[in-house]
């Protein structure tokens, strides 16, 4: 469909409230106590548009740091086991950046790889994503290089480029249409302007990246690269794409509740066996399987890969493990 | 000497198995880095920006496993091996740590109390910023900062960058790690979040170094070195030391005098 009006910068503000009136959650970038962050709005003079990117990605908005999927309780020698309703409540993702929206893309990849999964369907289905286009990128940026771009709608539903005087809207999906149906006066006709996003060159092709990786399973570089890293989570929790969870249970002697929350690959308890073997025991292992999971295992098993380019993880890393040049050095050598 | 002609000498010399200092990254940054041959000396850059408590990576397998390492060190890093030191994570002849001045001339100070003696020049001040926001904390309410450190916390993330940054947190086995039995629940909810802080505020009083490298690193801003800070400056205040003064330094909330003031043990 791909149909692209005009919404004047004036008319963002309608387009939220017609949101809100439709029963919508809006979660927009805020700059509320000086960061970065995904918020409830309800007006768009809340919205930060200025900032490249929030410090989290939106994926919390599929796949929450911890999410209750059953509950059970015990009386008399009998268990009540129950289901817990997935809580997927109607919500709009307005304002993020093509990359954090294509990471959807990854997520559905996994979670609907071999079962659907029912917690991360039902937030999804409620979910309508309006992303921007970036104007400018930063030096973490490397959407282009992994297939993605400051001006992609992979992953939106809507996406608004920046023009003068408001923003070209672009409706990608049918999801799109009926949210720009909500408001029709505020999206105008498209005028025919030209659409301008950030220039970003591409720093490596990804496609020789994968099959470089083929045959660097044992090569040094890893351990070069991760003698600084910390092995602490940061770089999984803030990607738009790492969907490593880990399930947990808490529980008196009368009830108890069945708990997924986040984890990573990056640390050591992640693949300690019950039998005290570790397969991947040195911090060396742990990031290699970090790149092999998103550029070769990712290829090979979802034909996509698992990494949007947001450059998040490097911004988060306490110690700039910064992706791309370890991505770059790792295509070349 | 500088820091990179002495580097190449260690490493040349065999001296030291590798230097732990920090390079310039390709976006304005500089991270720690571990020159391991001579000849990669030249990369090592040591200025205002390298705030980094290096001393993290000490008690690390993969740098035990090297040999003995020197490490450029800004003051908090020698308070932190220090400490380290006092509680038998770092023995003496494992590291040398090598002083940065401001003109970019490198002292050795191969043993505890060449360290100690050094640090006894530099007086430990907490930054403007943090000072201010702990102020602040102190002049609330209790209700108050309640609020503020739940809202606070209600961002974490549970990543354990912070935990991970700290160099006095070196635990093998973290209590926030066990499942089996799960002693706080591992979940990134309020109460999950409120324990793992708390616990590790605790187990930081008396050893936090004050570096504020755990709140530096935290993806999401969270200012979790201002609780540790806290602790700190509480034992400070009761027992009159710092952590990070002396190899030799008993902990304050695990050893017992004769004289103390406190009357309850008696
Ligand atoms: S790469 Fe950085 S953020 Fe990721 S685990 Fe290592 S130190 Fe932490
Ligand atoms: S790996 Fe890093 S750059 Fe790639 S999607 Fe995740 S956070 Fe973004
Ligand atoms: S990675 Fe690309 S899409 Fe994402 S913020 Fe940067 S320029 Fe925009
Ligand atoms: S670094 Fe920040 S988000 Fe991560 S566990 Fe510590 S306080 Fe939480």
């Amino acid at each position: 469909m791909a149909e692209t009006r005009f919404l004047p910068s004036e008319s963002l503000d309608t387009f939220v409230k017609a949101l809100r009136r439709d029963g919508r959650r809006v979660l927009a970038p805020t700059a509320r106590d000086g960061r970065a962050e995904l918020n409830p709005v309800e007006a768009a003079a809340e919205i930060d548009l200025e900032g490249l990117q929030t410090a989290l990605s939106a994926k919390e908005t599929v796949f929450p740091k911890v999410e209750r999927i059953l509950e059970y309780s015990l009386s008399g020698g009998g268990v009540d086991l129950r289901d817990v309703a997935p809580k997927a409540e109607p919500t709009v993702l307005l304002g993020v950046r093509p990359c954090d929206a294509a990471g959807f893309g990854a997520l559905d990849a996994v979670f609907n790889w071999d079962t659907r999964d029912r917690f991360f369907n039902a937030r999804r289905e409620a979910l309508a994503i309006v992303a921007v286009a970036c104007t400018r990128a930063d030096d973490a940026c490397f959407c282009t290089s992994v297939g993605g771009g400051p001006g992609s709608t992979a992953g939106s539903d809507i996406l608004l480029t920046p023009v003068q005087g408001g923003f070209l809207a672009e409706l990608v999906t049918e999801k799109g249409a009926a949210l720009a149906a909500l408001c029709p006066d505020a999206f105008r006709p498209d005028p025919g302007l030209e659409k301008k996003v950030a220039d970003l060159p591409m720093a490596f092709d990804h496609a020789a990246l994968t099959a470089s990786l083929q045959g660097r399973f044992e090569d040094p570089l890893w351990e070069r690269q991760s003698l600084r890293c910390l092995g602490c989570g940061a770089c999984a929790f803030v990607c738009p794409s790492c969907v490593c969870f880990d399930l947990v249970e808490e529980a008196d002697a009368r009830e108890g509740r069945r708990l997924r929350t986040w984890d990573t690959c990056g640390t050591a308890l992640f693949t300690l066996h019950a039998s005290g073997h570790n397969p991947r025991e040195s911090q060396a292992q742990r990031w290699r399987q970090r790149v092999y999971h998103k550029f070769s295992y990712y290829p090979e098993r979802y034909g996509r890969l698992g990494c949007v380019g947001c450059g998040k993880c490097t911004r988060a890393c306490p110690v700039d493990m910064d992706l791309q040049e370890h991505l770059l050095e790792a295509a070349q050598a | 000497m500088d820091l990179i002609t002495k580097s190449r000498e260690l490493l040349e010399t065999g001296a030291v198995k590798a230097v732990i200092g920090f390079e310039a990254g390709r976006r304005g940054t500089v991270r720690p880095a571990f020159v391991r041959e001579a000849a990669k000396a030249s990369t090592l850059v040591f200025d205002e920006r390298c705030t980094q408590n290096l001393a993290a990576y000490l008690t690390r397998r993969e740098v035990k496993r090297m040999g003995r390492v020197a490490v450029a060190a800004a003051p908090d890093t020698l308070r932190a091996l220090l400490q380290l030191m006092a509680e038998r994570q770092v023995k003496e002849e494992e590291v040398l740590p090598l002083a940065v001045a401001a003109d970019g001339t490198v002292t050795e100070l191969p043993c505890a109390a060449d360290v100690e003696a050094h640090l006894a020049l530099q007086a430990k001040e907490l930054k403007a910023a943090d000072r201010e926001l702990l102020a602040k904390l102190d002049a609330m309410s209790r209700e108050e900062r309640w609020a503020y450190w739940q809202k606070e916390l209600s961002r974490c993330v549970k990543c354990y960058a912070c935990r991970n940054a700290c160099p006095m947190c070196y635990c093998a086995h973290c209590t926030m790690d066990c499942n089996r039995p799960q002693w706080v629940p591992v979940a990134s909810h309020a109460l999950g979040n409120l324990e793992y802080h708390m616990v590790r505020a605790m187990h930081l009083a008396g050893r936090c170094v004050e570096c504020g490298d755990c709140g530096r690193a935290c993806p999401v801003g969270i200012p979790v070195h201002l609780l540790a800070f806290h602790c700190q400056e509480s034992v400070h205040a009761q027992f009159g030391q710092r952590a990070g003064t002396s190899a030799k330094l008993d902990y304050a909330l695990s050893t017992f005098r004769p004289d103390d003031k406190e009357t309850f043990i008696r």
